[in-house]
């Protein structure tokens, strides 16, 4: 286990290397002085100077970038051009609304998922059927952000269920903290709860065609006792990798999300971060989501192995 | 919890000569009415310029927020008073072209790649996989926010961007596909024959790839026409004055509790769009897949 | 006509296909007392396996039965509800497939799914559940029982996951255990090990055992009676020592000289059954087996025989029922 972990480290370094030299490209992608990109407004020539000798702007493209890579990896990811804050300070501090808002949309999004996939498969080539599958097509169809206007028109402004935006943390006050984050959440899972609803019903439907669900049958279970202990636990199995991958997704799904609903977390940081061209908090949030995602990568094949027995890691 | 629809590659092609598209549309119903949409969209995309009742641009003070089925204005007109029938219709010449160009980048890009990659193997394989690996180990909507960030905001570049996200699944379906096929007897027989590599991909390679493409296409554009709206509706894509739909459910946006329409009809268009898209390659793809059919 | 424990009578099963239902069972007849072994032979196709099924209620769902009676203990089982016949399944009735590697669910933990039915049928807990699965893994005859129930399947050999299906079968003690070809995918030696498990189970628990198979040698040394099938009917039924002695259908001639015999004179060489089993789609006129049939008489072709009484046992022959004998074919 421990080998296979280190295994895969390794094959995730090369991948992991490329992708900071696609972050570190991003300032000298970009035309202009990286001096005066990093500046924003603040432009004296002794501030240009400074800069200059910070990066090692004299020295080689690839001395530039190990001497940006030696700070990332202490921790010093630069400070933010607009508010002078410490880039990973500016992230850490958004992190936590972003996390609420990503877990509670993984959670609706596999509360609808599930049990509708089941049914679709079980029920395949029904009504109920045919109908789910059409929704799962609308539901990767209609961009997040427009379901999130519709529901804050309906909901919001028409209903006053709900309020609308802005985040209350979960440790200031947990219902109010909910109530808040419900409409973002539903507006930000629905994708995923389509993609995940598809994906149970296909292994659903191939997992009831096994011997073993035959057996099941045989030794009298009902078919609801079938369906839920001895066909879920294995039809979900393909299902947890790409929940791995939304989870690791997270940060990307908010961008939108929270600039709908003024949600103050990375993702709307980094909206306004490329408005005001505050290229380090730019780097700094592109870093963190791709080694997130890569790092859900990682978890769910080793997740796979706790569910699935037949998987070893020798 | 992206809303970029799943991409499944086949784990063995598609070897099946390219069926006849005609009797595809003719027996499957999810594909004639995917086909028929799409064909829908792309008539009013090249039509608007007719059939739009006014110029998209056209502001009219004295007639601003009128609502729907107001005379002279069936959707109504937004703040600066410009019909918003029009601006919808004329919508469908900024998405379609966009898609049209992504599609175009990934698709010969990821292409060029992935043959390059299959056909010369060894080292070029390797490195241009982890290279693709790199790719894919961003999110898709940051890889193309990041790029528009470092290219500056507007529609070209978003297209660009957009396109980018799109080559490393092409890379992958198009590699996977000729290392197969290298592997079958024919390829090896005329190989033996003298036939040059050129000659090779043309005649042998190009058909067996087709159909896994075209599914990959329809589904990357309905894909890539919703990145678009998100990068216009952030700010990114199409600025002012450019009437692009996630532009217009920007704009819209603000005036929610009035006038809610000038955020929902655009909404509109371009959910029907994407799912029209989506429909056809999802349908497409059941059709041709022989392992999913019962 | 009392007192039997399995009772089928013209039984029906038909499966619905694309290009028109096919009678899969057609006007099946059996019965099955206390305690008797009873030998189902055939071809794959002819029926056999989905004669079995039908008893358990276990069609797949493009069959169904449409028309006679299933009587077990008494009752008509084509008159209970899904709920009833779940109650029946796994507490006295139980069954054993042919592929143990593909039969246990790969997720759960073999005791667990030995301990089931007990927790489904008896409300037992899970710990007991456990705990009457080691006893039941000694009696099956795998080692190790403590330690095996914490296993998963995948960890188990061939011989061994059928040892478990039939532990699993045996966990409520049923009066009526059906296996279909339970030894077809195990190794030979693997093979006689499981076949004398069943007939050790069979005499020490009073099982009334179905069981199912392509292969007459399995019958010979299992089976109080036989039943043979072709194309979805019963071509001959009998005791094993008359069946075997002498066969009284042509198909059944064919399979015994298809089969290499101990005590072979050795003027009669050993010969597969010509030509290919039947299209059940497109079956013949007649009886269903004249194309391949060396006794082939004028009659066969135009009109089907009944299963009629001949010498000790029943078969489906118009040459039989005429009074001759099998014993080598006319004109060869």
């Amino acid at each position: 286990m421990t080998t296979y972990v280190l295994r895969r480290l390794m094959l995730m370094l090369p991948v992991a290397f490329l992708v900071t030299i696609g972050v570190f490209m991003l300032i000298h992608l970009s035309p202009g002085d990286p001096a005066l990109i990093l500046l924003g407004e603040d432009r004296t020539p002794q501030a240009i100077a400074q800069i200059h000798e910070q990066l090692g702007l004299d020295k080689p493209l690839y001395v530039q970038y190990f001497i940006w890579l030696g700070r990332i990896a202490h921790g010093d990811w630069g400070r933010s051009v607009t508010t002078h804050e410490p880039v990973a300070q500016a992230i850490t501090e958004r992190l936590p609304a972003t996390l609420e808002l990503g877990i509670v949309a993984l959670v609706w999004s596999l509360l609808v998922a599930i049990p509708l996939g089941t049914i679709a498969a079980v029920r395949r080539g029904s009504l109920t059927d045919q109908v789910a599958t059409g929704i799962t097509v609308a539901g990767v169809s209609i961009p997040n952000f427009f379901i999130g206007i519709v529901l804050i028109f309906v909901l919001s402004v028409t209903l006053r269920l709900f309020p609308f935006g802005g985040y209350v943390p979960l440790t200031t006050d947990p219902w109010e903290s909910l109530r808040h984050v419900l409409l973002p959440a539903i507006a930000l899972g629905t994708a995923g709860a389509a993609i995940n609803m598809r994906f149970t019903r296909s292994s659903m439907i191939e997992v009831l065609n096994h011997d073993y669900i035959r057996t099941a049958r045989a030794k009298g279970a009902s078919w609801r006792r079938v369906v839920f202990v001895h066909a879920l636990k294995n039809a979900l199995i393909p299902v947890v990798t790409i929940v791995g991958l939304q989870i690791g997704g997270i940060i990307e799904g908010a961008v939108v999300t929270e600039t709908v609903f003024t949600w103050p977390g990375v993702g709307r940081l980094a909206v306004e971060s490329i408005f005001n061209r505050d290229y380090t908090v730019i780097q700094g949030i592109v870093l963190l989501a791709a080694f997130s995602y890569m790092v859900a990568n990682l978890l769910v094949d080793l997740v796979y192995g706790w569910l699935d027995p037949r998987i070893s890691y020798a | 919890m992206s809303n970029a629809p799943a991409i499944v590659i086949a784990e063995e092609p598609i070897r099946r000569a390219p069926v006849a598209f005609v009797e595809l549309v003719r027996t499957h119903r999810r594909v004639t009415v995917g086909v028929l949409l799409v064909a829908l969209l792309f008539l009013i995309a090249l039509l608007s310029p007719v059939i739009s009742p006014h110029d998209p641009l056209a502001t009219d003070p004295d007639n601003s927020y009128l609502r729907p089925l107001s005379p002279g204005h069936l959707l109504g007109s937004d703040e600066l008073g410009r019909d918003l029938l029009s601006r919808v219709l004329w919508g469908a010449r900024v998405s379609l072209p966009v898609a049209f160009v992504a599609v175009a980048v990934g698709l010969v890009g990821g292409g060029l790649i992935g043959l390059t990659s299959g056909y010369a193997g060894g080292l070029v394989d390797l490195l241009l996989m982890r290279l693709m690996d790199a790719l894919l180990a961003f999110p898709g909507l940051i890889l193309a926010i990041a790029i528009v960030a470092a290219l500056g905001p507007g529609l070209r570049n978003a297209m660009i961007a957009i396109g980018i996200v799109a080559v490393p699944v092409y890379a992958r379906l198009v590699r996977a596909v000729v290392l197969q096929l290298k592997e079958m007897e024919f390829v090896v027989a005329t190989r033996s024959l003298g036939a040059n590599p050129a000659r090779l991909i043309v005649a042998h390679f190009i058909p067996n790839l087709l159909n896994p493409i075209i599914v990959q296409v329809s589904l990357s554009a309905g894909f890539a026409m919703l990145a678009e709206a998100t990068l216009s509706f952030l700010g990114l894509g199409a600025q002012l004055p450019t009437p692009d739909w996630g532009q217009m459910i920007s704009s819209g946006a603000s005036f929610l509790t009035n006038d809610p329409w000038l955020a929902i009809v655009p909404g509109a268009a371009i959910s029907i769009t994407v799912y029209s898209f989506n429909l056809l390659g999802d349908s497409l793809r059941d059709a041709l897949d022989p392992r999913l059919r019962s | 006509m009392t007192a039997h424990l399995l009772e089928l009578e013209d039984v029906q099963t038909q499966i619905a296909l694309r290009r028109g239902a096919i009678r899969a069972v057609d006007h099946v007849s059996l019965t099955l007392d206390p305690g008797e072994t009873l030998g189902i032979v055939g071809e794959s196709g002819s029926g056999k396996s989905m004669t079995a099924l039908s008893i358990m209620r276990l069609l797949p769902r493009a069959a169904r039965i449409t028309g006679g009676r299933i009587r077990f203990k008494g009752r008509d089982l084509a008159d209970l509800s899904e709920d009833e016949m779940e109650a029946i399944r796994g507490t006295e009735m139980a069954m054993i497939f042919q592929d143990p590697m593909t039969s246990l669910n790969p997720v759960y933990r073999a005791g667990w799914q030995v301990g089931e039915p007990l927790r489904i049928h008896r409300h037992v807990d899970k710990r007991a559940s456990i705990a009457a699965a080691v006893d039941l893994f000694r009696k099956v005859g795998i080692p190790d029982a403590k330690t095996r129930v914490d296993q998963f399947p995948h960890q188990f050999s061939g011989g061994m996951r059928q040892r478990t299906m039939i532990a699993m079968g045996l966990s409520t003690g049923p009066s009526l255990l059906i296996a279909d070809e339970p030894t077809t995918a195990l190794d030979v030696t693997i093979q006689a090990q499981i076949l004398d498990l069943l007939r050790a189970l069979n005499r020490d628990y009073g099982t009334a055992t179905i069981l199912i198979t392509h292969n007459l040698g399995v019958v010979a040394g299992m089976c109080d009676r036989v039943l043979v099938m072709y194309a979805g009917r019963v071509v001959e039924q009998g005791t094993t020592e008359d069946v075997f002695v002498h066969p009284e259908h042509p198909y059944t001639w064919s399979l015994l000289r298809s089969i290499p015999r101990l005590d072979a004179t050795g003027h009669e060489p050993l010969r597969p059954i010509e030509g290919s089993p039947p299209d059940m789609g497109r079956l013949p006129a007649g009886c269903k087996f004249h194309p391949r049939c060396p006794f082939v008489i004028d009659r066969c072709r135009e009109e089907e025989p009944d299963l009629r009484e001949v010498r000790s046992q029943l078969a489906r022959c118009w040459v039989t029922q005429a009074g001759r004998s099998l014993d080598s074919p006319d004109g060869r």
